[in-house]
Protein backbone atom coordinates (compact mmCIF):
# COMPACT_ATOMS: atom_id res chain seq x y z
CA UNK A 1 0.00 0.00 0.00
CA UNK A 2 0.89 3.86 -0.61
CA UNK A 3 3.46 4.78 2.30
CA UNK A 4 1.73 7.67 2.63
CA UNK A 5 -1.90 6.67 2.94
CA UNK A 6 -0.30 4.31 5.41
CA UNK A 7 0.72 7.04 7.94
CA UNK A 8 -2.36 9.12 7.03
CA UNK A 9 -4.60 6.15 8.39
CA UNK A 10 -2.10 5.61 11.42
CA UNK A 11 -2.22 9.35 11.88
CA UNK A 12 -6.48 9.08 12.05
CA UNK A 13 -6.06 5.72 15.08
CA UNK A 14 -3.15 8.39 16.63
CA UNK A 15 -5.45 11.29 16.55
CA UNK A 16 -8.31 8.47 17.85
CA UNK A 17 -5.97 7.26 20.67
CA UNK A 18 -4.57 10.52 21.70
CA UNK A 19 -8.37 12.12 22.16
CA UNK A 20 -9.10 9.19 24.53
CA UNK A 21 -6.02 10.00 26.48
CA UNK A 22 -6.89 13.26 26.91
CA UNK A 23 -10.32 12.63 28.14
CA UNK A 24 -9.08 9.66 30.31
CA UNK A 25 -6.87 12.40 32.05
CA UNK A 26 -7.97 13.53 35.17
CA UNK A 27 -6.11 16.89 34.84
CA UNK A 28 -7.80 17.65 31.42
CA UNK A 29 -10.95 16.78 32.80
CA UNK A 30 -10.88 18.82 35.88
CA UNK A 31 -9.62 21.62 33.98
CA UNK A 32 -12.33 21.41 31.12
CA UNK A 33 -15.08 20.97 33.69
CA UNK A 34 -14.05 24.07 35.86
CA UNK A 35 -13.63 25.80 32.13
CA UNK A 36 -17.11 24.88 30.48
CA UNK A 37 -18.60 25.46 34.53
CA UNK A 38 -17.27 29.23 34.86
CA UNK A 39 -18.82 29.75 31.70
CA UNK A 40 -22.30 28.01 32.18
CA UNK A 41 -22.34 29.71 35.71
CA UNK A 42 -21.61 33.55 33.42
CA UNK A 43 -24.54 32.18 31.72
CA UNK A 44 -27.03 31.44 34.51
CA UNK A 45 -25.98 34.59 36.29
CA UNK A 46 -27.47 36.56 32.88
CA UNK A 47 -30.60 34.60 32.26
CA UNK A 48 -32.60 37.58 33.51
CA UNK A 49 -30.41 40.55 31.62
CA UNK A 50 -31.46 41.14 28.30
CA UNK A 51 -29.89 41.88 24.80
CA UNK A 52 -29.67 46.00 24.84
CA UNK A 53 -32.61 46.97 22.34
CA UNK A 54 -34.53 43.57 22.71
CA UNK A 55 -36.29 41.09 25.27
CA UNK A 56 -34.22 38.51 24.38
CA UNK A 57 -31.68 37.06 27.04
CA UNK A 58 -28.43 37.90 27.16
CA UNK A 59 -27.78 34.50 28.91
CA UNK A 60 -28.97 32.54 25.78
CA UNK A 61 -26.84 34.69 23.51
CA UNK A 62 -23.77 34.24 25.55
CA UNK A 63 -23.96 30.60 25.81
CA UNK A 64 -23.73 30.44 21.79
CA UNK A 65 -21.49 33.00 21.26
CA UNK A 66 -19.43 30.80 23.93
CA UNK A 67 -19.15 27.88 21.44
CA UNK A 68 -17.29 29.64 19.40
CA UNK A 69 -14.70 30.85 22.02
CA UNK A 70 -14.69 26.33 23.15
CA UNK A 71 -13.76 26.30 18.72
CA UNK A 72 -10.99 29.37 19.49
CA UNK A 73 -9.52 28.05 22.52
CA UNK A 74 -8.75 24.63 21.56
CA UNK A 75 -7.86 25.39 18.09
CA UNK A 76 -5.64 28.15 18.33
CA UNK A 77 -4.18 28.36 22.15
CA UNK A 78 -4.29 24.14 22.42
CA UNK A 79 -3.26 23.10 19.52
CA UNK A 80 -0.06 25.97 19.79
CA UNK A 81 0.37 24.44 22.79
CA UNK A 82 0.48 20.70 22.13
CA UNK A 83 2.88 21.00 19.35
CA UNK A 84 5.43 23.46 21.40
CA UNK A 85 4.70 20.76 24.36
CA UNK A 86 5.64 17.91 21.83
CA UNK A 87 8.92 19.65 20.61
CA UNK A 88 9.80 20.35 23.84
CA UNK A 89 9.21 16.44 24.78
CA UNK A 90 10.91 15.02 21.66
CA UNK A 91 7.53 13.71 20.14
CA UNK A 92 7.96 15.62 17.19
CA UNK A 93 11.75 14.47 16.79
CA UNK A 94 10.94 10.76 17.08
CA UNK A 95 8.12 11.16 14.47
CA UNK A 96 10.72 12.48 12.42
CA UNK A 97 12.80 9.55 12.93
CA UNK A 98 10.09 7.38 11.44
CA UNK A 99 9.43 7.10 7.87
CA UNK A 100 6.32 9.54 7.26
CA UNK A 101 5.98 9.83 10.77
CA UNK A 102 5.42 13.81 10.22
CA UNK A 103 2.39 13.35 8.40
CA UNK A 104 0.83 11.04 11.11
CA UNK A 105 1.64 13.34 13.45
CA UNK A 106 -0.15 16.08 12.15
CA UNK A 107 -3.13 14.19 11.02
CA UNK A 108 -3.09 12.94 14.55
CA UNK A 109 -2.91 16.39 15.89
CA UNK A 110 -5.79 17.96 13.80
CA UNK A 111 -7.91 14.66 14.31
CA UNK A 112 -7.57 14.93 18.30
CA UNK A 113 -8.02 18.78 18.45
CA UNK A 114 -11.01 18.76 16.25
CA UNK A 115 -12.54 15.54 18.57
CA UNK A 116 -11.89 17.92 21.28
CA UNK A 117 -13.35 20.95 19.49
CA UNK A 118 -16.63 19.15 18.68
CA UNK A 119 -17.25 17.27 22.13
CA UNK A 120 -16.71 20.26 24.26
CA UNK A 121 -19.32 22.11 21.78
CA UNK A 122 -21.86 19.28 22.36
CA UNK A 123 -20.92 19.41 26.16
CA UNK A 124 -21.19 22.62 26.06
CA UNK A 125 -24.90 23.19 23.65
CA UNK A 126 -26.40 19.98 26.09
CA UNK A 127 -25.74 21.72 29.23
CA UNK A 128 -26.81 24.91 28.12
CA UNK A 129 -30.17 23.66 26.70
CA UNK A 130 -30.99 22.67 30.03
CA UNK A 131 -30.43 26.49 31.45
CA UNK A 132 -31.48 28.88 29.12
CA UNK A 133 -34.66 29.27 26.71
CA UNK A 134 -35.30 30.71 23.27
CA UNK A 135 -32.64 28.66 21.25
CA UNK A 136 -33.91 27.82 18.13
CA UNK A 137 -32.84 24.10 17.38
CA UNK A 138 -36.21 22.57 15.94
CA UNK A 139 -35.07 23.94 12.57
CA UNK A 140 -32.81 21.50 10.20
CA UNK A 141 -31.40 24.52 9.06
CA UNK A 142 -30.05 25.80 12.17
CA UNK A 143 -28.13 22.91 12.59
CA UNK A 144 -26.66 23.13 9.01
CA UNK A 145 -25.26 26.68 9.58
CA UNK A 146 -23.63 25.56 12.94
CA UNK A 147 -22.62 22.42 11.03
CA UNK A 148 -20.45 24.99 7.99
CA UNK A 149 -19.66 27.15 10.63
CA UNK A 150 -18.35 24.66 13.04
CA UNK A 151 -16.34 22.94 10.21
CA UNK A 152 -15.26 26.42 8.59
CA UNK A 153 -13.86 27.37 12.54
CA UNK A 154 -12.03 24.05 12.56
CA UNK A 155 -10.01 25.42 9.26
CA UNK A 156 -9.34 29.00 10.30
CA UNK A 157 -7.96 27.87 13.79
CA UNK A 158 -6.51 24.41 14.17
CA UNK A 159 -3.50 25.55 11.45
CA UNK A 160 -3.44 29.07 12.97
CA UNK A 161 -2.94 27.27 16.25
CA UNK A 162 -0.15 25.21 14.36
CA UNK A 163 1.28 28.45 12.70
CA UNK A 164 1.70 30.02 16.26
CA UNK A 165 2.89 26.62 17.89
CA UNK A 166 5.70 26.62 15.47
CA UNK A 167 7.49 30.33 16.19
CA UNK A 168 7.21 30.03 20.21
CA UNK A 169 10.12 28.45 21.85
CA UNK A 170 8.63 27.04 24.72
CA UNK A 171 5.07 26.24 26.96
CA UNK A 172 5.64 29.41 29.20
CA UNK A 173 5.59 31.74 25.99
CA UNK A 174 2.25 30.15 24.45
CA UNK A 175 0.70 32.16 27.31
CA UNK A 176 0.49 35.13 25.57
CA UNK A 177 -1.74 33.29 23.13
CA UNK A 178 -4.31 32.91 25.50
CA UNK A 179 -3.73 36.85 26.78
CA UNK A 180 -4.70 37.94 23.47
CA UNK A 181 -7.23 35.75 23.05
CA UNK A 182 -8.97 37.41 25.94
CA UNK A 183 -8.07 40.29 24.73
CA UNK A 184 -10.44 39.57 21.09
CA UNK A 185 -12.99 37.91 23.62
CA UNK A 186 -13.65 41.21 25.65
CA UNK A 187 -14.05 43.13 21.65
CA UNK A 188 -15.67 39.85 19.56
CA UNK A 189 -19.03 40.16 21.16
CA UNK A 190 -18.55 37.33 23.28
CA UNK A 191 -20.16 37.88 26.63
CA UNK A 192 -21.53 41.23 24.92
CA UNK A 193 -22.89 42.56 22.23
CA UNK A 194 -20.23 45.09 20.65
CA UNK A 195 -22.84 47.62 19.64
CA UNK A 196 -21.57 49.62 22.56
CA UNK A 197 -17.92 49.85 21.55
CA UNK A 198 -15.63 52.55 20.45
CA UNK A 199 -15.91 52.04 16.35
CA UNK A 200 -12.10 51.11 16.08
CA UNK A 201 -12.29 48.42 18.75
CA UNK A 202 -15.50 47.32 16.98
CA UNK A 203 -13.71 46.51 13.58
CA UNK A 204 -10.76 45.53 15.32
CA UNK A 205 -12.79 42.41 16.14
CA UNK A 206 -14.29 41.95 13.10
CA UNK A 207 -10.85 41.38 11.33
CA UNK A 208 -10.24 37.88 13.49
CA UNK A 209 -11.74 34.99 13.33
CA UNK A 210 -13.50 34.34 16.90
CA UNK A 211 -16.31 37.35 15.93
CA UNK A 212 -17.54 35.59 13.08
CA UNK A 213 -17.47 32.38 14.63
CA UNK A 214 -19.64 34.01 16.99
CA UNK A 215 -22.03 35.69 14.65
CA UNK A 216 -21.91 32.64 12.44
CA UNK A 217 -22.93 30.56 15.76
CA UNK A 218 -25.68 33.09 16.84
CA UNK A 219 -27.16 33.15 13.46
CA UNK A 220 -27.69 29.39 14.08
CA UNK A 221 -28.96 29.37 17.22
CA UNK A 222 -30.62 32.25 17.90
CA UNK A 223 -34.43 33.50 16.53
CA UNK A 224 -33.95 35.14 13.20
CA UNK A 225 -34.95 38.16 14.69
CA UNK A 226 -31.83 38.63 17.09
CA UNK A 227 -29.87 39.52 13.93
CA UNK A 228 -31.29 43.63 14.70
CA UNK A 229 -28.86 43.30 17.60
CA UNK A 230 -25.73 42.96 14.99
CA UNK A 231 -24.00 45.12 13.38
CA UNK A 232 -25.29 46.32 10.15
CA UNK A 233 -28.99 44.63 11.66
CA UNK A 234 -28.00 41.36 9.97
CA UNK A 235 -26.32 37.76 10.37
CA UNK A 236 -23.89 38.25 6.85
CA UNK A 237 -23.29 35.00 6.10
CA UNK A 238 -21.78 36.37 3.21
CA UNK A 239 -19.24 37.85 5.28
CA UNK A 240 -18.99 35.39 7.54
CA UNK A 241 -18.09 33.05 4.87
CA UNK A 242 -15.28 35.45 3.41
CA UNK A 243 -13.62 35.86 6.57
CA UNK A 244 -13.57 32.88 7.83
CA UNK A 245 -12.70 31.45 4.39
CA UNK A 246 -9.74 33.48 4.45
CA UNK A 247 -8.13 32.49 7.81
CA UNK A 248 -8.36 29.12 6.57
CA UNK A 249 -6.69 29.62 3.32
CA UNK A 250 -4.06 31.80 5.18
CA UNK A 251 -3.74 29.26 7.76
CA UNK A 252 -3.47 25.74 5.28
CA UNK A 253 -1.21 27.97 3.01
CA UNK A 254 1.19 29.20 5.81
CA UNK A 255 1.09 26.00 8.07
CA UNK A 256 2.82 23.76 6.02
CA UNK A 257 5.52 26.14 5.30
CA UNK A 258 5.79 26.71 8.96
CA UNK A 259 5.57 23.48 10.55
CA UNK A 260 8.69 22.38 7.78
CA UNK A 261 10.82 24.90 9.31
CA UNK A 262 9.88 24.30 12.85
CA UNK A 263 10.91 20.25 11.87
CA UNK A 264 13.94 20.89 9.83
CA UNK A 265 15.26 22.78 12.98
CA UNK A 266 14.39 19.91 15.45
CA UNK A 267 17.56 19.10 15.77
CA UNK A 268 19.79 21.73 16.64
CA UNK A 269 21.25 22.75 19.36
CA UNK A 270 18.20 22.99 21.55
CA UNK A 271 17.74 19.37 21.66
CA UNK A 272 21.35 19.36 23.73
CA UNK A 273 19.65 22.02 26.02
CA UNK A 274 16.51 19.97 26.51
CA UNK A 275 17.84 16.93 27.31
CA UNK A 276 20.32 18.89 29.80
CA UNK A 277 17.04 20.22 31.69
CA UNK A 278 15.83 17.07 31.56
CA UNK A 279 18.17 15.79 32.66
CA UNK A 280 18.19 17.88 35.90
CA UNK A 281 14.38 16.67 36.45
CA UNK A 282 15.70 12.82 36.32
CA UNK B 1 26.79 -3.49 -1.07
CA UNK B 2 28.84 -3.78 1.92
CA UNK B 3 29.57 -0.70 3.07
CA UNK B 4 26.68 0.28 4.59
CA UNK B 5 28.87 4.31 6.22
CA UNK B 6 31.07 6.23 4.05
CA UNK B 7 32.17 9.36 5.64
CA UNK B 8 34.79 11.32 4.16
CA UNK B 9 36.43 14.96 5.72
CA UNK B 10 32.75 15.80 7.13
CA UNK B 11 33.25 19.41 8.41
CA UNK B 12 30.88 20.90 10.80
CA UNK B 13 30.80 24.39 11.42
CA UNK B 14 28.44 26.60 14.02
CA UNK B 15 28.79 30.06 13.67
CA UNK B 16 32.68 31.13 14.01
CA UNK B 17 33.22 27.67 15.87
CA UNK B 18 34.48 24.43 14.12
CA UNK B 19 32.83 21.61 16.04
CA UNK B 20 34.47 18.76 13.51
CA UNK B 21 37.15 19.57 11.04
CA UNK B 22 37.82 16.80 9.57
CA UNK B 23 36.12 13.14 9.97
CA UNK B 24 36.35 10.34 8.13
CA UNK B 25 35.67 6.78 8.32
CA UNK B 26 33.54 3.44 7.09
CA UNK B 27 31.56 1.10 8.53
CA UNK B 28 31.02 -2.20 6.73
CA UNK B 29 27.44 -4.14 6.97
CA UNK B 30 26.58 -6.05 10.82
CA UNK B 31 29.77 -4.27 12.21
CA UNK B 32 29.62 -2.59 15.95
CA UNK B 33 31.46 0.61 15.92
CA UNK B 34 31.91 2.58 19.06
CA UNK B 35 32.32 6.38 19.24
CA UNK B 36 34.11 7.60 22.15
CA UNK B 37 35.04 11.10 23.06
CA UNK B 38 34.97 13.99 25.51
CA UNK B 39 31.81 15.89 26.13
CA UNK B 40 31.49 18.27 23.31
CA UNK B 41 33.88 16.87 20.87
CA UNK B 42 31.09 16.27 18.29
CA UNK B 43 29.76 13.01 18.97
CA UNK B 44 26.27 13.65 18.82
CA UNK B 45 26.45 16.27 16.15
CA UNK B 46 28.21 13.89 14.02
CA UNK B 47 25.23 11.08 14.94
CA UNK B 48 23.10 13.35 14.06
CA UNK B 49 24.43 14.45 10.40
CA UNK B 50 24.36 10.51 10.03
CA UNK B 51 20.88 10.38 10.17
CA UNK B 52 19.89 13.39 8.41
CA UNK B 53 19.17 15.43 11.47
CA UNK B 54 21.54 18.41 10.72
CA UNK B 55 22.94 19.59 7.68
CA UNK B 56 26.29 19.30 7.36
CA UNK B 57 28.84 22.37 6.72
CA UNK B 58 31.24 20.39 4.35
CA UNK B 59 31.95 16.68 3.28
CA UNK B 60 30.89 13.48 1.45
CA UNK B 61 28.53 11.61 3.63
CA UNK B 62 26.93 8.11 2.42
CA UNK B 63 24.89 6.21 5.05
CA UNK B 64 22.66 3.05 3.27
CA UNK B 65 24.01 4.40 -0.04
CA UNK B 66 22.25 8.11 0.15
CA UNK B 67 23.34 11.64 1.12
CA UNK B 68 21.75 11.83 4.50
CA UNK B 69 20.81 15.36 3.59
CA UNK B 70 18.30 14.10 0.59
CA UNK B 71 17.40 10.60 2.38
CA UNK B 72 13.89 10.41 1.39
CA UNK B 73 10.79 8.14 3.45
CA UNK B 74 11.97 4.67 2.03
CA UNK B 75 15.59 5.51 3.37
CA UNK B 76 14.33 6.51 6.74
CA UNK B 77 12.80 3.34 7.21
CA UNK B 78 16.24 1.11 7.31
CA UNK B 79 17.47 3.19 9.55
CA UNK B 80 16.89 2.85 13.64
CA UNK B 81 16.71 5.90 15.93
CA UNK B 82 17.31 5.84 19.79
CA UNK B 83 18.00 9.19 20.53
CA UNK B 84 19.44 10.52 23.89
CA UNK B 85 15.38 11.77 24.34
CA UNK B 86 13.58 10.56 27.21
CA UNK B 87 9.76 11.17 28.11
CA UNK B 88 7.94 11.69 24.90
CA UNK B 89 4.69 10.10 24.56
CA UNK B 90 4.05 9.88 28.46
CA UNK B 91 0.54 8.96 28.39
CA UNK B 92 1.12 6.11 25.74
CA UNK B 93 1.06 2.20 26.87
CA UNK B 94 3.91 0.35 25.61
CA UNK B 95 2.09 -1.88 23.73
CA UNK B 96 0.07 0.44 22.26
CA UNK B 97 3.30 2.57 21.40
CA UNK B 98 5.26 0.27 19.51
CA UNK B 99 1.93 -1.04 17.60
CA UNK B 100 1.18 2.55 16.23
CA UNK B 101 5.14 3.30 15.58
CA UNK B 102 5.28 -0.38 13.91
CA UNK B 103 2.43 0.56 11.11
CA UNK B 104 4.51 3.24 9.13
CA UNK B 105 6.75 0.63 8.37
CA UNK B 106 4.59 -1.91 7.12
CA UNK B 107 4.85 -0.48 3.53
CA UNK B 108 8.80 -0.70 3.42
CA UNK B 109 9.04 -4.76 3.98
CA UNK B 110 10.85 -6.66 1.39
CA UNK B 111 11.00 -9.98 0.44
CA UNK B 112 13.83 -11.29 2.84
CA UNK B 113 12.27 -8.39 5.52
CA UNK B 114 9.11 -8.26 6.59
CA UNK B 115 8.70 -4.69 8.64
CA UNK B 116 8.21 -4.13 11.44
CA UNK B 117 8.79 -6.53 14.36
CA UNK B 118 6.39 -8.34 16.06
CA UNK B 119 5.26 -6.50 18.78
CA UNK B 120 5.32 -9.48 21.44
CA UNK B 121 8.46 -10.40 20.05
CA UNK B 122 9.78 -7.03 20.30
CA UNK B 123 8.51 -6.88 24.07
CA UNK B 124 10.24 -10.02 24.64
CA UNK B 125 13.35 -9.07 23.21
CA UNK B 126 13.47 -6.37 25.25
CA UNK B 127 12.30 -7.32 28.32
CA UNK B 128 9.29 -5.24 28.65
CA UNK B 129 6.58 -8.25 27.88
CA UNK B 130 5.10 -7.36 31.90
CA UNK B 131 4.81 -3.60 31.15
CA UNK B 132 3.35 -3.75 27.96
CA UNK B 133 -0.06 -2.54 29.56
CA UNK B 134 1.80 0.12 31.31
CA UNK B 135 1.95 3.65 30.19
CA UNK B 136 5.52 4.97 29.83
CA UNK B 137 5.63 7.61 31.98
CA UNK B 138 5.08 4.98 34.58
CA UNK B 139 8.14 3.13 33.81
CA UNK B 140 11.54 3.47 35.52
CA UNK B 141 14.29 4.97 34.00
CA UNK B 142 15.72 1.16 32.43
CA UNK B 143 13.00 0.69 31.47
CA UNK B 144 11.71 3.66 29.65
CA UNK B 145 15.61 3.16 27.91
CA UNK B 146 14.79 -0.05 27.19
CA UNK B 147 11.67 1.18 25.45
CA UNK B 148 13.24 3.74 23.44
CA UNK B 149 16.05 1.26 22.10
CA UNK B 150 12.52 -0.69 21.24
CA UNK B 151 11.20 2.13 19.40
CA UNK B 152 14.23 1.76 17.46
CA UNK B 153 14.69 -1.48 16.07
CA UNK B 154 10.65 -2.01 15.55
CA UNK B 155 10.98 -1.10 11.88
CA UNK B 156 13.99 -3.71 11.48
CA UNK B 157 16.58 -1.44 10.60
CA UNK B 158 19.34 -2.16 9.03
CA UNK B 159 21.40 0.58 10.48
CA UNK B 160 21.10 1.65 14.14
CA UNK B 161 22.43 4.83 15.84
CA UNK B 162 22.42 4.60 19.76
CA UNK B 163 23.02 7.93 21.36
CA UNK B 164 24.15 6.58 25.35
CA UNK B 165 21.70 4.00 24.87
CA UNK B 166 22.61 2.54 28.52
CA UNK B 167 22.87 5.89 30.81
CA UNK B 168 21.15 5.11 33.93
CA UNK B 169 20.93 1.63 33.54
CA UNK B 170 22.29 -1.12 36.32
CA UNK B 171 24.88 -3.51 35.46
CA UNK B 172 22.37 -6.47 35.20
CA UNK B 173 20.17 -3.96 32.32
CA UNK B 174 23.81 -3.20 31.42
CA UNK B 175 24.38 -6.72 30.29
CA UNK B 176 20.75 -7.66 29.11
CA UNK B 177 21.71 -4.43 26.86
CA UNK B 178 24.58 -5.71 25.27
CA UNK B 179 23.29 -9.57 24.71
CA UNK B 180 20.75 -7.30 22.41
CA UNK B 181 23.16 -5.50 20.95
CA UNK B 182 25.34 -8.93 20.00
CA UNK B 183 22.37 -10.56 18.75
CA UNK B 184 21.30 -7.91 16.68
CA UNK B 185 24.58 -7.12 14.78
CA UNK B 186 25.39 -11.27 15.02
CA UNK B 187 21.65 -12.78 13.92
CA UNK B 188 20.05 -9.76 11.98
CA UNK B 189 23.25 -8.45 10.69
CA UNK B 190 23.06 -5.09 11.94
CA UNK B 191 25.01 -2.59 11.13
CA UNK B 192 25.12 -0.63 14.73
CA UNK B 193 26.97 2.91 15.76
CA UNK B 194 26.84 3.73 19.70
CA UNK B 195 28.26 6.41 21.53
CA UNK B 196 28.99 5.98 25.23
CA UNK B 197 31.22 7.39 28.24
CA UNK B 198 31.40 3.91 29.31
CA UNK B 199 35.00 2.34 28.10
CA UNK B 200 34.32 -0.93 29.60
CA UNK B 201 31.21 -1.17 27.52
CA UNK B 202 33.04 -0.02 24.51
CA UNK B 203 35.43 -2.94 25.10
CA UNK B 204 32.87 -5.20 25.20
CA UNK B 205 30.58 -4.46 22.32
CA UNK B 206 33.05 -2.76 19.67
CA UNK B 207 34.17 -4.55 16.63
CA UNK B 208 35.68 -1.00 16.18
CA UNK B 209 36.30 1.81 18.42
CA UNK B 210 36.70 5.16 17.22
CA UNK B 211 38.24 8.51 19.24
CA UNK B 212 36.59 11.91 18.29
CA UNK B 213 38.70 14.67 20.09
CA UNK B 214 39.58 18.21 18.57
CA UNK B 215 37.15 18.08 15.83
CA UNK B 216 38.46 14.89 14.16
CA UNK B 217 39.08 10.88 14.61
CA UNK B 218 42.28 10.39 16.27
CA UNK B 219 42.11 6.70 16.52
CA UNK B 220 39.99 4.42 14.45
CA UNK B 221 40.73 0.48 15.46
CA UNK B 222 39.92 -2.13 18.08
CA UNK B 223 40.68 -2.03 21.40
CA UNK B 224 43.29 -4.09 21.56
CA UNK B 225 44.96 -2.40 17.90
CA UNK B 226 44.43 1.08 19.78
CA UNK B 227 46.56 0.11 22.38
CA UNK B 228 49.30 -1.17 20.86
CA UNK B 229 49.24 1.89 18.30
CA UNK B 230 48.43 4.86 21.03
CA UNK B 231 50.68 3.74 24.13
CA UNK B 232 54.13 2.28 23.27
CA UNK B 233 54.40 2.05 27.05
CA UNK B 234 53.68 -0.76 28.97
CA UNK B 235 53.92 -1.17 32.99
CA UNK B 236 56.69 -4.00 33.80
CA UNK B 237 56.57 -5.08 37.67
CA UNK B 238 58.32 -7.60 39.28
CA UNK B 239 60.30 -8.46 42.35
CA UNK B 240 64.24 -9.25 43.62
CA UNK B 241 65.25 -10.58 47.28
CA UNK B 242 62.13 -9.34 48.51
CA UNK B 243 61.77 -5.83 47.51
CA UNK B 244 59.17 -4.85 44.72
CA UNK B 245 59.77 -2.65 40.96
CA UNK B 246 58.08 -1.17 38.83
CA UNK B 247 59.25 0.08 35.24
CA UNK B 248 57.60 2.12 32.37
CA UNK B 249 59.02 0.53 29.64
CA UNK B 250 58.93 1.44 25.59
CA UNK B 251 60.06 -1.82 24.51
CA UNK B 252 58.65 -3.92 27.47
CA UNK B 253 60.43 -7.12 25.44
CA UNK B 254 63.73 -5.65 25.11
CA UNK B 255 63.29 -4.53 28.75
CA UNK B 256 62.51 -8.17 30.34
CA UNK B 257 65.20 -9.36 27.62
CA UNK B 258 67.86 -7.14 29.89
CA UNK B 259 66.11 -7.98 32.87
CA UNK B 260 66.60 -11.34 33.07
CA UNK B 261 70.46 -11.15 31.63
CA UNK B 262 71.42 -8.52 34.09
CA UNK B 263 69.84 -11.04 37.02
CA UNK B 264 68.90 -13.77 36.07
CA UNK B 265 66.97 -16.68 38.17
CA UNK B 266 66.32 -14.06 40.96
CA UNK B 267 63.63 -11.94 39.27
CA UNK B 268 60.27 -12.89 40.36
CA UNK B 269 56.73 -12.34 40.38
CA UNK B 270 57.14 -10.65 36.93
CA UNK B 271 54.27 -8.80 35.77
CA UNK B 272 54.33 -6.96 31.92
CA UNK B 273 50.57 -5.17 31.59
CA UNK B 274 49.98 -3.23 28.42
CA UNK B 275 47.86 -0.02 28.94
CA UNK B 276 44.17 -0.72 29.01
CA UNK B 277 41.88 1.22 26.99
CA UNK B 278 40.84 3.61 29.22
CA UNK B 279 44.44 4.62 29.91
CA UNK B 280 44.76 4.61 26.27
CA UNK B 281 41.74 6.80 25.80
CA UNK B 282 42.79 9.32 27.97
CA UNK B 283 46.39 9.65 26.82
CA UNK B 284 44.36 10.27 23.05
CA UNK B 285 42.27 12.44 24.03
CA UNK B 286 44.75 14.31 26.62
CA UNK B 287 47.52 14.58 23.26
CA UNK B 288 45.20 15.75 21.13
CA UNK B 289 43.35 18.39 23.30
CA UNK B 290 47.14 19.45 24.16
CA UNK B 291 48.69 19.52 20.35
CA UNK B 292 47.44 21.01 17.51
CA UNK B 293 45.18 18.73 14.37
CA UNK B 294 47.33 15.29 13.71
CA UNK B 295 46.81 12.78 11.31
CA UNK B 296 44.52 9.78 12.77
CA UNK B 297 46.21 6.73 14.78
CA UNK B 298 45.65 3.24 14.37
CA UNK B 299 44.36 1.31 11.47
CA UNK B 300 42.22 2.93 8.70
CA UNK B 301 40.25 -0.14 7.21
Amino acid sequence: MNPTLVAVRAGLARGWIEFRQTVTTPGELISFVMMTGGFLTAIVLNRQARVPGTEFSLGTTMLVSVLSLDVGLYGVQFMADRLVADREDGTLLRAKAIPNGMVGYLVGKAVNISAQIVSAVAVTLLAGAFLVTGLRTDEPGSWLTLAWVLVLGLLATVPLGAVLGSLFPNTRATALILLTLGALTAISGIFYPVSNLPTVLRWTGQVFPLYWLGLGMRSALLPHAMAAAEVGGSWRHLATFGVLSAWSIAGLALAPVMLRRMARRESGSSVAARREKAMLRL
Amino acid sequence: MDCVLDVCDLRMRYGKVDVLTGVSFTARRGEVLVLLGPNGAGKTTTIEVLEGFRLRSAGRVSVLGSDPAHGGEAWRARIGVVLQSWRDHGRWQVRELLAHLGRYYAPYSTPGLTRPWDVDDLLETVGLTEQAGKRARHLSGGQRRRLDVAIGIVGRPELLFLDEPTAGFDPEARGEFHDLVHRLSDLEEVTILLTTHDLDEAERLADRILILAGGTIIADGSADELSRAASTRSEVRWSRDGQRFVHAAEDATAFVRDLFRQYGESVQDLEVRRASLEETYMAMVREAEAGAARRPLGVVT
